[in-house]
């Protein structure tokens, strides 16, 4: 085996804070060969991407690296100053950092940042450095180098703006490669050439590559060596295929059970707790206060009808000259009473306006929808404030979706108060009921939002959704911003909750094999439109539309993945 | 309490010097101004107790007929100047105070409604802001008091000047409150507790006030912190220019457009003081104000 071109040796950062030292990276050690692929693996807070930016002097003072050593191709680097760190980096060791839209100067032209960075780095002149500049978007697959090179990064898609960002990490012919969450903010498809690219690349140029990552679908993807963490320690590493098919380490079976898998629906996750932080779910008591089960005559809840919103994308005072985007262009289904229908599709796709104009907070441009016979479109304002009454929904990103200056208690009190479903003897007790019942600490309502985990926060909002006893829930991605563990968790709630309390659901994820898991029929979105809706079982087995088929090829191969746990979990 | 003094904000102020000792001198200030009958050797409005023989007196140096001596001197009428500063000085804080509560009060209500409904509502309330800004505030005050004053009869002048003051300083500062709360609220607008909010059937003023507003506060507080500084200093410049507090009712700008009458005869104490006082009110008040907006900045954090 060759020698390694970065070596981190057993090291720790320190963060002096005013409440004593705080250590996010503890007694860290791996090794990265030319041509390997490490993926640093492991939830949010647990100290992966700290890692990298000590690796490469990117730390922001006063953290600071107080144990360990750093070694690039056989030089020590961690205790070099500023000037020589500055010097190194981008040259030897050069960085892909998450968000393709910071990461490069909207004001100066694609191709003037990367001729500046080859000339920094190569001391090539300006003509050469260009020519160069070309090869290298050609390299990432940028169709037509040439015209491209004098456009504006704005004048990139998402995907494409990575793939200069890559380009720009290539220019220096780097021994390393830092990429930091580089596929995160991607929808699948580009994900899939992203990663692609970046593999090929490792291969090809026999750069040693860094991957941190959340995702186990990547890394099973991706990488050659995976390094687990937990808590700022490593607690497992090995090569991809030992650590993903036989995890030896509880937190790694943990976290590998808890992936969602597109082959087979699962009655629960599987739940297997580390770190003490399961908690419980009384659903059984939740369902006997339950008293608003009524069920539609027909058996359909909710009809769409040709629906369709448009955005005004140039506005004019002469209605003609105004210009519109249609963000969802006729859509239709209906979704059955005790039914989770899924709504799937990439960035853009119009699957959360959709939602948006089933919960009344976006005005319908065209077509309808009734809810149990009602057209919602046309309702008056008593007829909506009823409605919303039966209506609930949940958000994606919970650091939003709850106000920051009201308690806890206050969030879960204000739908019962605003409707009088309860006498006011009976609305605080049934709040911390509700709380209690999602899991929270007995102490929680009187505390704020910033006070809990992003979890947490997502049950305080399941906890607000069910105050008001709705029929119908849409839930908005609503694991999307979750750590993996977390998602299963808050996954199990929403299907207990629909299990026993028969409500009817509207499940809107990008996420196909939690689809999977989590709908009886799924709807695929692209362009505004609907382009297929089946069973979920047959739309993953035997998918019509070719755009769907696109998308499940896409999926993250996950047969890597030890299935041990899952199995011992059906059984049971 | 023992949450506030374990809060970033107070572990901020307790580590910035500057903070500390401009809250010091405002917070003694302020209270000396509160609490002016107790601290002031005389009460400078009450005609009986004032002695013309006192007038012209030095700082610190025994009056040559009644050998009497005062710490900052006396006027051309024999008032303590002491006296006189401190009870100039809650008139002053008084307009101050009211005047940015009302220009705050005016201009969050104005941004929270342009912000959130938008449409033709923003387009009048942010126009007529626009508007407002193109006249430099001091002439909108003289503007307001001028046509006020014309309107109130004689005898109750006296008695208004105050509180068209208020009116005056407060209706040409709202602007910056709008303006701030109008973008803050369109941040906040786009929040998804405010989509659950409406999702629970909230009307659109319980979600404004009820929800957004606390949310928009922090940005306010700071601004309002630094208006008053400038409504203290707007109010003495009006009052130096003879169109803000009566000479019965002096406030720091009285007192210095009567001093500086006096300078070039020598008498520098009746002018030197209270402009030195509003120097230091003004100045604590505004570092106080500079040191909140970086505090509460999550950006230079």
């Amino acid at each position: 085996m060759s020698e390694p071109v970065l070596s981190i040796r057993n090291v720790t950062v320190d963060i002096p804070t005013r409440h004593g030292l705080f250590q996010p990276v503890r007694n860290v050690s791996y090794d990265i060969r030319p041509g390997e692929i490490r993926g640093v693996v492991g939830e949010s807070g647990a100290g992966k991407s700290m890692t990298g930016n000590a690796v490469i002097g990117l730390l922001d003072p006063p953290a600071r690296i107080s144990e360990g050593e750093v070694w690039l191709n056989g030089r020590r680097i961690d205790d070099l100053d500023a000037e020589e760190k500055r010097a190194i980096r981008g040259k030897e060791i050069a960085m892909i950092f998450q968000d393709p839209l910071t990461s490069l100067n909207p004001l100066f032209t694609v191709g003037e940042q990367l001729v500046e960075t080859i000339q920094l780095h190569l001391g090539l002149s300006a003509a050469d450095a260009k020519k160069r500049a070309i090869e290298l978007l050609d390299r990432v697959r940028i169709p037509n180098p040439e015209e491209r090179f004098d456009q504006y990064p704005h004048q990139f898609s998402g995907g494409m703006r990575q793939r200069v960002v890559i380009a720009l990490a290539l220019c220096s012919e780097p021994s390393v490669i830092v990429a930091d969450e580089p596929t995160t903010a991607l929808d699948v498809s580009i994900q899939a050439q992203v990663l692609d690219l970046i593999k090929e690349l490792a291969r090809e140029r026999q750069v040693g590559v860094i991957l941190v990552t959340h995702d186990m679908g990547v890394i099973a993807d991706t990488t050659d060596q995976v390094t687990v963490m937990y808590s700022g320690e490593v607690v497992e590493q090995g090569t991809t295929g030992q650590i993903l098919g036989a995890p030896s380490h509880e937190y790694t079976k943990s976290l590998i059970a808890a992936v969602p898998r597109p082959q087979v629906k699962l009655k629960r996750f599987p739940q297997v707790s580390y770190g003490g932080r399961e908690t419980t779910f009384k659903i059984e008591d939740l369902a006997r206060n339950w008293t608003a089960t009524q069920k539609s005559e027909s058996g359909t809840l909710l009809k769409v009808d040709g629906l369709t919103k448009k955005f005004l994308s140039k506005g004019s005072l002469i209605p003609s000259r105004r210009e519109y985007f249609t963000a969802v262009d006729n859509v239709s289904f209906d979704i059955k009473d005790g039914e989770v229908f899924g709504v799937v599709g990439e960035s853009g796709s119009g699957k959360s306006t959709v939602a948006r104009m089933i919960a009344t907070l976006y005005d319908v441009d065209g077509g309808s929808a009734s809810f149990d016979g009602q057209d919602i479109t046309k309702l008056d304002k008593e007829g909506v404030s009823a409605y919303r009454r039966q209506i609930q929904m949940i958000f994606q990103d919970p650091y939003s979706s709850l106000n920051p200056r009201m308690k806890v208690g206050d969030i879960v009190t204000e739908p019962l108060l605003h409707h009088r479903l309860l006498p006011s003897g009976e609305v605080k007790p049934r709040v911390r009921e509700l709380l209690d019942r999602v899991g929270l600490a007995s102490d929680a309502h009187n505390k704020y939002p910033h006070e809990f985990s992003g979890g947490q926060r997502q049950r305080i909002s399941i906890a607000r959704a069910l105050a008001t006893q709705p029929r119908f829930l849409i839930c908005d991605e609503p694991t999307s911003a979750l750590d993996v563990s977390i998602q299963a968790q808050i996954l199990n709630i929403l299907k207990d909750l629909q299990e026993h309390l028969g409500l009817t659901m509207l499940f809107i994820s990008h996420d196909l094999p939690v689809v999977r898991q989590m709908c009886d029929r799924v709807g695929v979105m692209r362009h505004g439109k609907l382009v297929e809706v089946a069973e979920t079982s047959e739309l993953f087995e035997a998918p019509k539309d070719p755009y769907t088929r696109e998308l499940l090829s896409l999926m993250p191969k996950l047969e890597a993945l030890s299935d041990e746990e899952l199995k011992a979990q059906n059984l049971a | 309490m023992r949450r506030f003094l374990d809060s970033d904000l107070f572990y901020s102020f307790r580590t910035s010097p500057v903070a500390v000792v401009s809250f010091i001198v405002a917070a003694l200030l302020v209270l000396s101004a509160v609490f002016a009958p107790l601290v002031a050797p005389t009460n400078p409005f009450d005609p009986a107790s004032l002695n013309l023989m006192n007038g012209f007196t030095a700082p610190m140096a025994p009056n040559d007929f009644t050998g009497e001596s005062f710490f900052m001197g006396t006027d051309d009428q024999g008032r303590d100047v002491f006296s006189t500063i401190l009870y100039g000085m809650r008139i002053s804080l008084f307009v101050g105070f009211a005047a940015v509560l009302f220009a705050m009060v005016l201009g969050i209500f104005l941004g929270l409604l342009s912000g959130y409904v938008g449409g033709w509502t923003e387009t009048i309330i942010m126009r007529a802001a626009d508007v407002q800004l193109t006249f430099p505030s001091i002439l909108v005050a003289m503007l307001i008091f001028g046509v006020a004053k014309g309107i109130t009869p004689v005898e109750y002048r006296d008695q208004m000047a105050i509180w068209v003051l208020i009116l005056a300083i407060g209706l040409s500062d709202w602007v910056q409150f709008a303006r701030v709360v109008r973008g803050a609220t369109l941040v906040e607008k786009s929040k998804d507790y405010v989509a659950a909010a409406r999702l629970i059937g909230r009307s659109p003023l319980t979600i404004m006030l009820r929800h957004i507003m606390p949310n928009v506060l922090s940005p306010v507080l700071v601004i309002a912190t630094i208006s008053l500084a400038l409504a203290i200093i707007a109010e003495a410049t009006l009052s130096f220019l003879g169109v803000g507090a009566p000479p019965t009712q002096p406030s720091l700008g009285t007192l210095i457009r009567i001093g500086q009458g006096f300078l070039f005869s020598g008498e520098w104490w009746i002018l030197l003081f209270p402009a030195a006082t509003l120097l230091m009110l003004a100045l604590s008040v505004n570092l106080l104000g500079d040191w909140l907006r970086d505090a509460l900045n999550p950006r230079l954090k």
